[in-house]
């Protein structure tokens, strides 16, 4: 399951995956899910850490084929 | 007396008004978990994007984040091109010593002369990993404060026109980092 709006954020390092993410949070209204694919390996863990300290939800993460596929729910409050 | 009576007491209003104030108070010295400050000292190329990767990463995980920089890392942030006019005999000298521009920052380590830089260059564009001018355009974006140690450029004889175009840049003394850095729960020394 994927969602309607996806963005692409393979080939990116550290830290332009979460930098890329945080841009596109100001287009998403509150509670609008998106799906990002990251091929850096560090995602896996970053984008956990990412959603914990701005408030946004994990609702599924995936490492089980080439990149990492994680969708992600803007949290409610405008805050961006 | 009831309840309604005790609150509008005047005693019990003038003790609770103290107690509100006191809380103010304190809140106001508590260090902000959300905000994170910088003091980034070191010219070299390698440091200087431990210092941008940290920062921008903060800032997109939704800090408050403020660079206050100091010594060869002002100097680090001039734009290549001519010296400014006016400058003394040693100010100039001093500009000669720190070029301006990104491509000429050494690494602390392995920089062999500008054959490691290259190296790196060439290694970072092929992998992919951001490169200096590309995380101060991010900084930019996500609203990193940079603050420039004004002692650090009369002591150098840097002038404001000679540093790269940053929208939230700001000349300042110690006093400003040190609040800042009060105020924020980490500070960090590169």
């Amino acid at each position: 399951m994927t969602t309607e709006r996806q963005v692409d954020l393979t080939g990116l390092k550290c830290p332009m995956p979460i930098v890329q993410l945080t841009k596109l949070m100001k287009e998403l209204r509150g509670g609008e899910e998106f799906t990002a694919i990251a091929s850096d390996p560090a995602f896996c863990l970053d984008v956990k850490s990412w959603c914990n300290k701005t408030g946004h939800e994990l609702v599924r993460l995936d490492s089980s084929s080439e990149h990492l596929v994680a969708v992600i729910r803007k949290r409610k409050e405008e805050s961006n | 007396m009831n309840t309604a009576d005790r609150m509008t007491s005047p005693d019990v209003v003038a003790s609770l008004e103290r107690r509100i104030e006191e809380l103010e108070k304190k809140s106001k010295n508590t260090p902000d978990a959300n905000a994170i400050s910088m003091i980034v000292f070191s010219g070299e190329l390698d440091k200087l994007l431990a210092a941008f990767v940290i920062a921008t990463g903060a800032a997109a995980c939704g800090m408050k984040v403020s660079m206050f920089f100091t010594f060869w890392a002002t100097a680090a942030l001039k734009k290549s091109g001519p010296q400014a006019k006016g400058k003394s005999i040693v100010e100039r000298m001093f500009g000669w010593m720190l070029p301006g521009g990104f491509d000429k920052r050494k690494l602390s380590k392995m920089d062999m002369c500008g054959i490691g830089r290259r190296m790196m260059a060439r290694e970072m564009s092929k992998k992919n990993v951001a490169s200096l001018p590309e995380l101060i355009e991010a900084a930019k974006e996500l609203g990193i404060e940079i603050n420039i140690c004004e002692m650090s450029m009369s002591l150098m004889g840097i002038r404001a026109e000679e540093l790269i175009d940053y929208p939230d840049m700001e000349y300042c003394g110690v006093a400003r980092f040190v609040e800042q850095s009060s105020s924020s729960n980490t500070t960090l020394f590169i």
